[in-house]
C-alpha cells in the first residue's frame, strides 16, 4: 500500500502529469523512507526535461548525451513519463518500469519502414486489484500449509522416502510453497498432452482430475481439432504427409534415428555437412554449424566463445595436499619438462579473462544459463533500450574492468530477434550502429524470428534488409518455423572453425538425429524456392497477413497487446492471477488451445496470454479464435485497453507510426 | 508507574534548566551534526571522485581496441576437420569414403539399424510428422512422450522417469535443479563433462575425491561432519550430494557402488547417478549399474542415463521416486525451456526398450564380447588397456608418453587412420583440454559391440597391434 501512496503523491506533486514510478524498484531495492521523497524530486527535474528535448533533434542515439536523458514523452500532455537511471546501476531480472512504451526512439533514420512497438502500461486499479489478487492467494496459501501440516487438508505431495527423513530436505519449504498454493490451482492449463501433427489444429488426450490438478487421469477420449494457438509453428512445416516428411521418412529408411557419437569422433555424417552448407547460404553468412538442440545451443556455445581460463592457483594447492605428493601430481598432470614449465607459466600468468557480456534483460533462460557458464562479467541492459544498452557501453569501455580498470578483452551483447514473451522485435539497426560504434561483438539468437520475419524468411537481418555480415554471431533453432529440432550458428569462418574444435556440444554431445536433419533440409529449400515451387514464398506471405489481421482484430476488440505489429508472437494481458486459468480453461471449452503465462516467466503483475499465429491458419481458423477470444475477453472483462479505438479506415497504426520520416 | 514516568520527566525538564549554556549549545551542534549526516550528507560514490568527462570517455572509446572474437585456430587442429561418414552409422560404416567396421560408435546393441525400431519411428513420423513445435508446457506433449517416461519408469522399476530431448543436457539440468548455491557436492575427478557443466550451472560447493577412491571421499564426508558439528545450524540447510558415473565415460570403470550406499546412509548424503554408458549394458536385464551390484534402485535418489548409446535413439531420461523426480518439470532447465523430444525418437526409444525386455539375452552376449575384447586387447606392446573387462568403450593409452600430449595424440591418430585403412574404424576420445577439470590422458576408444563377429575383433586387434608395433618402437 505505502507504493501506492508515494504513486499518488508523485502524481499531485508534478501537477496532473502523469508520472509512472518503477513499482517494483521500490518494493526491491533497500531504500530508507526519506529517499524515495528526493528521487521523486530529481524524477519531477528530468521529466521537465525531458519534455522539453521532444521538440529538439532526437536523432542523437549515439551522442553520449543521449544516454543521459530520458526517454523521450510521446505525448507530453497526458503520457509524459520518466526513466530512472537508478534503476540501471542495479540491473535486476525484472525491474521494469510500469510505464513501458518505448515507442520513443530517437534514432528512426536508421529505421527503412515503420517500427511500431507499443506496451501500454497497466492500468492502475489492474495493477492494484493484481497484488491484491496475490495477497489474497498468499494468505490462503499459508492458511492450507497450515491446515496439510496438522494433516486436516489431505496432503498429495509426494514424500521423502522413511529411511532419509532425517537427511537435510531436498528442498525448502517455502521453495515449493508457488507450485503448491498457485501453480496447482491452475496446473491443468499446462502440459496438455496432444495425440497429433502439433499443426493449425490438434487432437488433445482428454484428461480429467478428481483432486485438484495433483494427479490426472486420461479418460481414453480426444479432443478433435482444437485450433492451435500455442505451438510455435509459424510457417506450418508441422506436417505428417508432403515433401518434408516424405524426405524425412525416405532419411529415415538409410539412416535410423541416431547416431551414438558425437560430431568430433565418428558422427559427423555427409547429412549433417549438407545441413550446414544450406543453412550459411540461407542465413548469407560464410560458415555455420548445427547442434542437436537449441537450448543448448546457447548455452554450450557463449561459454566457448566468451569463457575465462580456469584460475590455476587454487587448482594446484588442492593438489599438492590432497594427493601424496608434488611429485605424483605432476606426473599424473604433465608429461614433460617442457610441458611443467608451460604449465608454471600458465598458473603464474595466466588471469581471469576479462570477457564481457551485456545482456537483455527479457533473454531466454538458455542466454541467460550460457552466460554464467562462460565466467564472464554480466551486465543487464532494460529490455531493447538502447539509451541503457549505449550508457552501459559507454561506463564499460571508460571505466574498464571493476577494481583493475584494466580494459575490458572483448564485449559481447547478446539480443534476441523476437523476444518470445514480449512479442517484440530487437532494435536490430540501433544495436548494429551501437556494436560498431563501441566495437562491441553482437550474438543475435532468432529463436522466434528465423523463417518468422523478413520478406524471404530469413529473420531479423532480413527485415530490417541489414548486411549478415554486422552480425558476428548468427544464433537460431530448428524447432520453430522449420518444424524439426535443434540450432545453429552462423558467422565467418574462422568463428565456426573455432566452434568445431571448441565447442562442447561438437566434442561431448550426440550429433543430429538424420531424419531430423533431413527436415530442417527440405523445409529451408521450400523457403528459399529452391525445390522450384513458390510454396514458401506463399507461406511467407500468409504468416505475414495473419499476423497482421490477428494483431489488428484484437486490439480493435480493445485488448492491451504488447509487441511489434510484425511479430507473430501476440501476447495479450491478463494481468489477474485467477484469469490465467480461466482464460485457458474458457478458451479450451470453446476449442481453442492457448498458451498462458504467469509469474516465473514474466513479470509479477504482467500475466498473459500468448498467441502464436502460423501460416496454417486460415482465416476461418483465425476468426473463429477471435470470437472465441472476444467472447472469454468480454467474461473476464479482459478488454483493458484505455487507447481510443481508432478506425478501421484510417489506419489503426497511425498513432504508432510516427517513427516513420 | 506513570507517576514514575512523570517524575522522570520534571526531572529531565529540570536538568534542562539548571545546566550551564555551553553543555546546551555544544548538544545543539552535535543534533545538527547528526541530522547533517544522515540528511545532507552525500552519499559515497566512488565513480564521482574521478568522474570522468565526455571528452575523456570520447578518447579511451576510440583507444579501446577488443581482442578478436575468436582466437584463430591453425589449420591443423585435430578437431577441425571432422571425419565424414556417408550412410548410416551402423555395424559398416563408410568413413571418408573407406568402408569399415564399426569399433567407435556407442551403438552398443546395435539397434541403431534395427529394422523394427526404424519402423516404430516411421509409424510415429506418418502420424506425428518430425518437430514438436514447442516447450513440453505449451501443447509440446504428445502422448508418446508419456508413454515412454511411464516405461522407462516401468522398465527401471522407479515410480517416475522424466525425458530430456538432449542427452548432454540431462544430468546438466538436473543437478542445477537441486543443489544450490551453498550446497556441496562430492563428485569423483574422473566425471564426465556434462556432470561438470552441471556442477558449474549449480554454483554449489564442489569437493572433488580422487577416482574410485572411497577412502578418500570418506575422508571428506568426514572433514564435512566436522564443519557441521561447529555450525549445526548451517548444517540443517546445507544438501549434500554425491555424483558419481556408473560406468565411467573417460576411465571405463565401474563406481563402487554397495560402497556408495554405504556412505550415503552414513554420513547422509544423496547419491545422483550417471549411467549414460551402463544403461543399457550392465546387469542382467540391462538396468544398469545398480542391477549389476544389486542395489535396490530406491537408494539411489537419482539415476539419469541418455538414450543415445545403447538406446540408439536421441535424448536423455532421469529416474527414481516421484518426490525428487517430479521437482524437474518445474525447474530442470533443459525440460522446462526447450523444445520437447521429437516423437519420432521417443518412439524409436519405446521399441528399443521392447527389444531389451524381450531378449533380455542380448546383455550376456554384449557382456561376452566385451571380455573377448578385453582379453585380445591385453598385451600389445606400447598400449595399455584401460577399462573393467565387462565395460562396452574402452580406452587403449600409451604405455610410455612421448613427451608432449599433442605429440601423443598424433601418435594415437596415425594408428586410428592405419587402422581406418585396413577398414577399422576407430577414433581418439576427444576432449577440450582447457575446460575439463581433470584432463584424462590421450587415448583410443575401442567400442564392443553385438553385432561384432569374431573375426571382426580378431581383424580388430591385429591391425592395432600391427600399427602398434609399426609407430610405438
Amino acid at each position: 500500500m505505502g507504493v501506492v501512496f508515494l504513486r499518488a503523491r508523485a502524481v499531485t506533486l508534478l501537477g496532473g502529469r502523469q508520472i509512472r514510478l518503477p513499482l517494483i524498484s521500490f518494493r526491491t531495492s533497500r531504500l530508507t523512507l526519506y529517499k524515495p521523497r528526493t528521487l521523486i524530486f530529481v524524477k519531477f527535474r528530468v521529466a521537465s526535461q525531458s519534455v522539453k528535448m521532444t521538440e529538439s533533434s532526437a536523432s542523437k542515439l549515439l551522442n553520449g548525451e543521449a544516454c543521459q536523458r530520458a526517454l523521450r514523452a510521446k505525448n507530453a500532455g497526458k503520457n509524459g513519463f520518466v526513466k530512472n537511471h537508478c534503476v540501471f546501476e542495479h540491473p535486476r531480472k525484472y525491474r521494469r518500469p510500469a510505464e513501458k512504451n518505448q515507442n520513443a526512439t530517437s534514432n528512426s533514420s536508421l529505421y527503412k519502414k515503420p517500427f511500431s512497438e507499443s506496451f501500454e502500461e497497466t492500468p492502475l486499479l489492474v495493477a492494484v486489484l493484481t497484488y491484491m489478487g496475490y495477497g489474497i492467494l498468499t494468505i490462503f496459501g499459508y492458511f492450507r500449509d497450515f491446515l496439510r501440516h496438522w494433516n486436516i487438508e489431505k496432503c498429495h505431495i509426494a514424500h521423502e522416502r522413511e529411511q532419509q527423513k532425517d537427511f537435510v530436505p531436498l528442498y525448502q519449504d517455502f521453495e515449493n510453497f508457488y507450485t503448491r498454493n498457485l501453480y496447482m490451482r491452475i496446473r491443468d492449463n499446462w502440459n496438455r498432452p496432444i495425440c497429433s501433427v502439433p499443426g493449425a489444429k490438434v487432437d488433445l488426450v482428454e484428461r480429467v482430475t478428481h483432486n485438484y490438478n495433483w494427479t490426472f487421469e486420461h479418460t481414453g477420449k480426444v479432443v478433435k481439432d482444437v485450433i492451435n494457438m500455442g505451438s510455435y509453428n509459424y510457417l506450418g512445416f508441422a506436417e505428417n504427409t508432403g515433401a518434408c516428411a516424405g524426405a524425412a521418412i525416405e532419411t529415415t529408411h538409410t539412416y535410423g534415428v541416431g547416431v551414438a557419437s558425437t560430431r568430433c569422433e565418428i558422427g559427423n555424417l555427409d547429412i549433417h555437412e549438407e545441413l550446414e552448407q544450406l543453412v550459411a547460404r540461407f542465413l548469407g553468412v560464410e560458415s555455420s554449424m548445427a547442434f542437436g538442440m537449441g537450448f543448448a545451443t546457447n548455452s554450450m556455445n557463449i561459454p566457448a566463445l566468451t569463457g575465462k581460463v580456469r584460475n590455476l592457483i587454487p587448482f594446484l594447492f588442492l593438489f599438492c595436499f590432497r594427493f601424496l605428493s608434488v611429485e605424483e601430481f605432476w606426473n599424473s598432470a604433465c608429461y614433460s619438462l617442457k610441458e611443467k614449465q608451460l604449465f608454471l607459466q600458465r598458473i603464474i600468468y595466466k588471469k581471469k579473462k576479462g570477457c564481457l557480456i551485456l545482456s537483455d534483460e527479457l533473454n531466454h533462460a538458455s542466454l541467460v544459463l550460457g552466460a554464467r557458464l562462460s565466467g564472464s562479467t554480466i551486465r543487464v541492459f532494460k529490455h531493447n533500450n538502447m539509451q541503457s544498452l549505449e550508457k552501459l557501453l559507454r561506463d564499460a569501455i571508460a571505466h574498464g574492468q571493476p577494481r583493475t580498470h584494466r580494459p575490458w578483452k572483448k564485449i559481447l551483447i547478446v539480443v534476441e530477434g523476437i523476444y518470445s514473451m514480449e512479442g517484440s522485435i530487437v532494435r536490430l539497426p540501433e544495436v548494429v550502429a551501437l556494436k560498431k560504434r563501441y566495437k562491441a561483438y553482437l550474438y543475435l539468437d532468432e529463436a522466434h524470428s528465423i523463417g518468422a520475419l523478413g520478406p524471404n524468411g530469413r529473420g531479423v537481418v532480413d527485415y530490417f534488409g541489414l548486411d549478415p555480415k554486422d552480425v558476428d554471431i548468427m544464433m537460431g533453432t530448428f524447432t520453430k518455423s522449420f518444424g524439426a529440432a535443434g540450432g545453429y550458428i552462423g558467422g565467418r569462418k574462422e568463428l565456426i572453425d573455432y566452434l568445431r574444435c571448441h565447442s562442447h556440444s561438437a566434442l561431448y554431445a550426440t550429433s543430429m538425429s538424420p531424419p531430423v536433419a533431413q527436415q530442417i533440409i527440405s523445409s529451408m529449400k521450400i523457403i528459399m524456392g529452391e525445390d522450384g515451387s513458390t510454396l514458401g514464398a506463399d507461406r511467407l506471405r500468409q504468416l505475414s497477413e495473419n499476423t497482421t489481421y490477428f494483431r489488428r482484430k484484437l486490439r480493435e476488440m480493445g485488448f492491451i497487446i504488447y509487441g511489434n505489429d510484425d511479430s507473430p508472437v501476440v501476447p495479450l494481458m491478463l494481468y489477474m492471477p485467477a484469469k490465467i486459468g480461466a482464460f485457458g480453461r474458457e478458451m479450451l471449452k470453446r476449442n481453442i488451445g492457448t498458451v498462458v503465462v504467469g509469474f516465473p516467466a514474466t513479470p509479477i503483475i504482467e500475466s498473459r496470454a500468448r498467441f502464436c499465429v502460423s501460416a496454417a491458419h486460415t482465416r476461418e481458423m483465425l476468426d473463429t479464435a477471435l470470437e472465441a477470444i472476444s467472447e472469454v475477453g468480454d467474461l473476464l472483462q479482459l478488454k483493458y485497453s484505455r487507447r481510443g479505438r481508432p478506425l478501421s479506415s484510417l489506419g489503426w497504426s497511425s498513432e504508432e507510426s510516427l517513427l516513420q520520416d | 508507574m506513570a507517576a514514575g514516568q512523570q517524575w522522570v520527566l520534571v526531572e529531565m525538564v529540570q536538568a534542562f534548566y539548571e545546566a550551564p549554556a555551553y553543555h546546551l549549545i555544544l548538544e545543539g551542534i552535535l543534533i545538527l551534526c547528526i541530522i547533517r549526516l544522515l540528511f545532507f550528507s552525500k552519499t559515497y560514490k566512488p565513480h564521482e571522485t574521478y568522474k570522468l568527462t565526455e571528452k575523456e570517455k570520447e578518447d579511451l572509446i576510440e583507444e579501446w581496441q577488443p581482442e578478436p572474437l575468436v582466437p584463430p585456430v591453425s589449420k591443423d587442429h585435430p578437431s577441425l576437420n571432422y571425419d565424414v561418414v556417408t550412410g548410416p552409422p551402423s555395424h559398416k560404416i563408410i568413413i571418408n569414403g573407406k568402408e569399415c567396421t564399426n569399433f567407435a560408435s556407442f551403438n552398443f546393441l546395435g539397434l541403431l539399424d534395427s529394422e523394427r525400431v526404424k519402423e516404430k519411428a516411421l509409424a510415429s513420423l506418418k502420424k506425428y510428422g518430425v518437430g514438436t513445435c514447442g516447450p513440453r508446457g505449451f501443447y509440446g506433449t504428445f502422448d508418446v512422450h508419456l508413454e515412454l517416461e511411464s516405461r522407462l519408469a516401468n522398465f527401471m522399476k522407479t515410480e517416475e522417469a522424466i525425458i530430456y530431448s538432449y542427452g548432454f543436457a540431462t544430468i546438466a539440468s538436473a543437478i542445477p535443479a537441486y543443489s544450490k548455491r551453498g550446497d556441496i557436492i562430492f563428485v569423483d575427478d574422473a566425471a564426465c563433462f556434462s556432470i561438470q557443466k552441471g556442477l558449474q550451472a549449480s554454483r554449489s560447493f564442489i569437493k572433488y575425491f580422487k577416482h574410485n577412491d572411497m577412502e578418500d571421499l570418506e575422508r571428506l564426508l568426514k572433514e564435512q561432519e566436522l564443519e557441521d558439528q561447529k555450525n549445526p545450524r548451517k548444517a540443517r540447510v546445507t544438501r549434500k550430494f554425491i555424483v558419481v558415473e556408473g560406468l565411467y565415460i573417460n576411465t571405463a570403470d565401474v563406481c563402487p557402488l554397495p560402497e556408495l550406499v554405504r556412505l550415503k546412509y552414513k554420513y547422509k548424503v544423496r547419491i545422483f547417478l550417471e549411467e549414460s554408458m551402463s544403461f543399457g549394458v550392465l546387469g542382467e536385464h540391462g538396468k544398469g549399474v545398480t542391477e549389476h551390484f544389486g542395489v535396490n534402485i530406491d537408494d539411489i535418489d537419482l539415476i539419469s542415463a541418455n538414450m543415445e548409446n545403447a538406446v540408439a535413439s536421441i535424448g536423455g531420461f532421469c529416474c527414481g521416486r516421484s518426490f525428487v523426480i517430479d521437482h524437474q518439470r518445474l525447474s530442470g532447465q533443459g525440460y522446462c525451456f526447450s523444445a520437447s523430444l521429437p516423437p519420432m525418437l521417443a518412439a524409436a526409444a519405446i521399441e528399443a526398450l521392447n527389444i531389451m525386455e524381450e531378449d533380455p539375452e542380448i546383455f550376456s552376449v554384449l557382456k561376452r564380447r566385451c571380455r573377448q575384447v578385453h582379453q585380445a586387447l591385453q598385451g600389445i606392446p606400447g598400449l595399455k588397456l584401460v577399462g573393467v573387462p565387462f565395460s562396452p568403450a574402452l580406452h587403449l593409452q600409451l604405455e610410455r608418453s612421448s613427451g608432449c600430449r599433442s605429440s601423443d595424440l598424433q601418435l594415437l591418430r596415425s594408428i586410428v587412420d592405419h587402422c581406418l585403412d585396413r577398414q577399422v574404424a576407430l577414433t581418439v576420445a576427444r576432449y577440450l583440454d582447457k575446460e575439463e577439470r581433470f584432463l584424462p590422458p590421450p587415448s583410443i576408444r575401442v567400442v564392443v559391440t553385438v553385432e561384432q563377429t569374431d573375426e571382426d575383433i580378431q581383424k580388430a586387434v591385429s591391425c592395432i597391434s600391427e600399427a602398434a608395433s609399426i609407430f610405438l618402437r
